[in-house]
């Protein structure tokens, strides 16, 4: 009996197991073929001179030349600085942003989610296009017209290497905080009422109740939020690409744009594939970082 | 009692602090939409060379001149939104499908190395695209040699970690008592996922429609590395050529970044709870 038993239970097992292969097949196929073979890939190319036709295997020499070029320091600064100056700034306006929103009507809040999230929507290219032009360096270019009403003047900001950076900042704080602001909204909404009666009991302000019951609430999703801004942050090319080209002076050159650069335009793959291997370990190492300290006490 | 007092004694308090609130807020917003607005009122603008453009924030005019002439700029433009259609439908559709496949399979089903290998996805989410994207061009382009191709547009992206993921998390939520019935009722396996687990799914994968179709609408590295000509090009590569060909016209290039945006733009309001859903959908719980 025990034998017919355990041998129906594998067979139905073993079923599900086929259905289970069956089900993940061509995702299995995608993921092997445009993922884990050009991980793999990547570092096969990153140890060799890489020529369509037949390539010369240098051993590490992709990995040290580039540490010890400069231009691929600058960039990694830059990138950092960018990463520095955007990521912060944002979780900070997405959270003033959401609790701001909090206790208006449904219907407001809904027109204000909305507003926000529209250039999350819009495409990055027809973005970049209309920054071009709010940037215009010409005395009618709208920023400048703006800038010159408080008395500031004229600026040729994605032209000069003192303020091509700057630029990038600021089109970063204006169109990239829908997607936060929404997670943090749904951790607003999450937190038990319970908690500010018991704080107005203490007799707590608002800002004490932001400090001691808002803050700590939201930690979890800003850890989140934090994490994936570094990683997409560092990952950055696109502005970049589109507005700057990573000048003037190699200003704006991110790691990202200095990656596609030495693979698209100079054709460096083994460089290239180095490089991108070297920010992943980057990357990596702050996620880390970042889970190790700032995640200590967060509870998923 | 919430976060905010409710001045109950006083509603005056409470309605002047919502309208500052208000009026803080409808500013930033303003701030934020400002480039969407300008592009689109500066589109309606008659075509004429930057120098002689008048910068304005209000429509001096209202024509659509430079639509006109964003088409015909280049035989292609119409293809370029035809490619980006048919490329974005069908990436949709193939990680509606083998997404959700993937995801009843990791969450419901049980089989040797389910663990490890969906570890192993979830690991390689961290991965920078720069990483895969010179082996992945090696390979498209020089192994299979399928540049120029809707083949070479579609296939990296024909399902996606993360959609993989967004179906996993859903259907685990899914009582496991539903699929044993049907299982009594004498169900295949692949009629639970069909009949059973999909209509269930239904949120979740309207979700992910969007956000692939919208992704993919939007994606503009790729194609700009695997096409090389007009014919082959989606809007957003198209866009760009426009750009570099014709930066003295900007009101046919706001045009064309109107058009390029505008199906986005429809979507999004006709289907605003699917897009904002899909925000939360795969975040941590809060």
């Amino acid at each position: 009996m025990a034998n017919i038993a355990g041998s129906i239970k594998r067979r139905r097992i073993k079923g599900e197991g086929a259905w289970g292969y069956a089900f993940i097949a061509v995702a299995l196929v995608a993921f092997a073929m445009f993922t884990a073979y050009p991980v793999v890939s990547a570092f096969m190319i990153s140890l060799q001179e890489y020529k369509p036709l037949g390539s010369t295997y240098v051993g590490l020499d992709n990995y040290t030349n580039s540490l010890k070029d400069a231009l691929f320091w600058k960039a990694m600064g830059n990138t950092l600085l960018y990463t520095v100056l955007t990521v912060p700034v944002n979780l900070l306006l997405s959270m003033a942003i959401a609790i701001l929103i909090l206790p208006l009507r449904k219907k407001t809040q809904s027109f204000f989610k909305a507003v926000y999230y529209l250039p999350v929507v819009a495409s990055g290219v027809a973005l970049s296009v209309v920054w071009l032009w709010i940037f215009d360096p010409m005395e009618g270019g709208i920023f400048n017209q703006l800038i010159r009403f408080f008395g500031f003047s004229n600026q040729n900001w994605l032209g000069s290497s003192s303020t091509a950076m700057f630029s990038l900042v600021l089109m970063s704080w204006l169109s990239s905080h829908g997607t936060s602001i929404i997670i943090y909204l749904a951790g607003l909404l999450g937190i038990d009422d319970a908690y500010y009666e018991a704080a107005e009991l203490d007799g707590a302000n608002f800002f004490q109740k932001i400090r001691y019951i808002v803050i700590p609430a939201l930690k979890p999703a800003t850890l989140f939020l934090l994490v994936t801004g570094v990683i997409a942050s560092f990952q950055v090319f696109q502005n970049a690409y589109l507005m700057t080209g990573g000048g003037p002076n190699n200003a704006t050159t991110m790691v990202g744009l200095l990656i596609f650069n030495n693979a698209f335009t100079y054709f460096e793959f083994g460089k290239a594939a180095a490089q991108s291997l070297i920010l992943a370990v980057i990357i990596a190492g702050i996620s880390v970082i970042q889970f190790k300290y700032a995640g200590k006490d967060v509870e998923y | 009692m919430a976060l905010y007092s409710n001045h109950a004694g006083n509603p005056k308090v409470k309605t002047t602090r919502n309208t500052i609130i208000f009026i803080a807020l409808l500013l930033f917003a303003l701030a934020t939409i400002f480039p969407i607005y300008f592009m689109v009122i500066s589109s309606f603008a008659d075509p004429v060379e930057a120098g002689a453009v008048s910068y304005s924030i209000l429509p001096s005019k209202f024509t659509f001149a430079s639509f006109k002439f964003f088409f015909d700029y280049s035989e292609y433009s119409y293809r370029w939104i035809l490619n980006s259609l048919i490329v974005a439908t069908t990436v949709m559709i193939s990680n509606v499908i083998f997404a959700s496949m993937a995801g009843y399979a990791f969450s419901k089903l049980r089989f040797k190395g389910r663990g490890p290998l969906f570890a192993v996805l979830l690991v390689s989410m961290m991965i920078p695209y720069q990483v895969t994207q010179v082996p992945l061009y090696i390979l498209v382009v020089n192994v299979f040699e399928l540049q120029n191709t809707y083949s070479a547009l579609i296939m990296p992206s024909i399902v996606t970690v993360y959609n993989i993921f967004l179906a996993k998390q859903f259907m685990s939520s899914i009582p496991n008592e539903i699929m044993e019935s049907a299982k009594i009722e004498g169900c295949s396996q692949f009629e639970i996922y069909w009949r059973i687990i999909l209509p269930l799914s239904k949120t979740v994968l309207a979700v992910m429609a969007i956000l692939t179709f919208m992704d993919s609408w939007n994606t503009f590295f790729w194609p700009l590395l695997v096409t090389n000509t007009m014919d082959m090009q989606t809007i957003q590569v198209g866009l760009k050529n426009f750009r570099f060909a014709n930066t003295t016209f900007i009101a046919p290039m706001m045009a064309g970044a109107t058009i390029s945006a505008l199906p986005m733009f429809i979507l999004f309001f006709s289907l605003q709870r699917y897009f904002l859903e899909g925000v939360t959908v795969g975040a941590v719980k809060g």
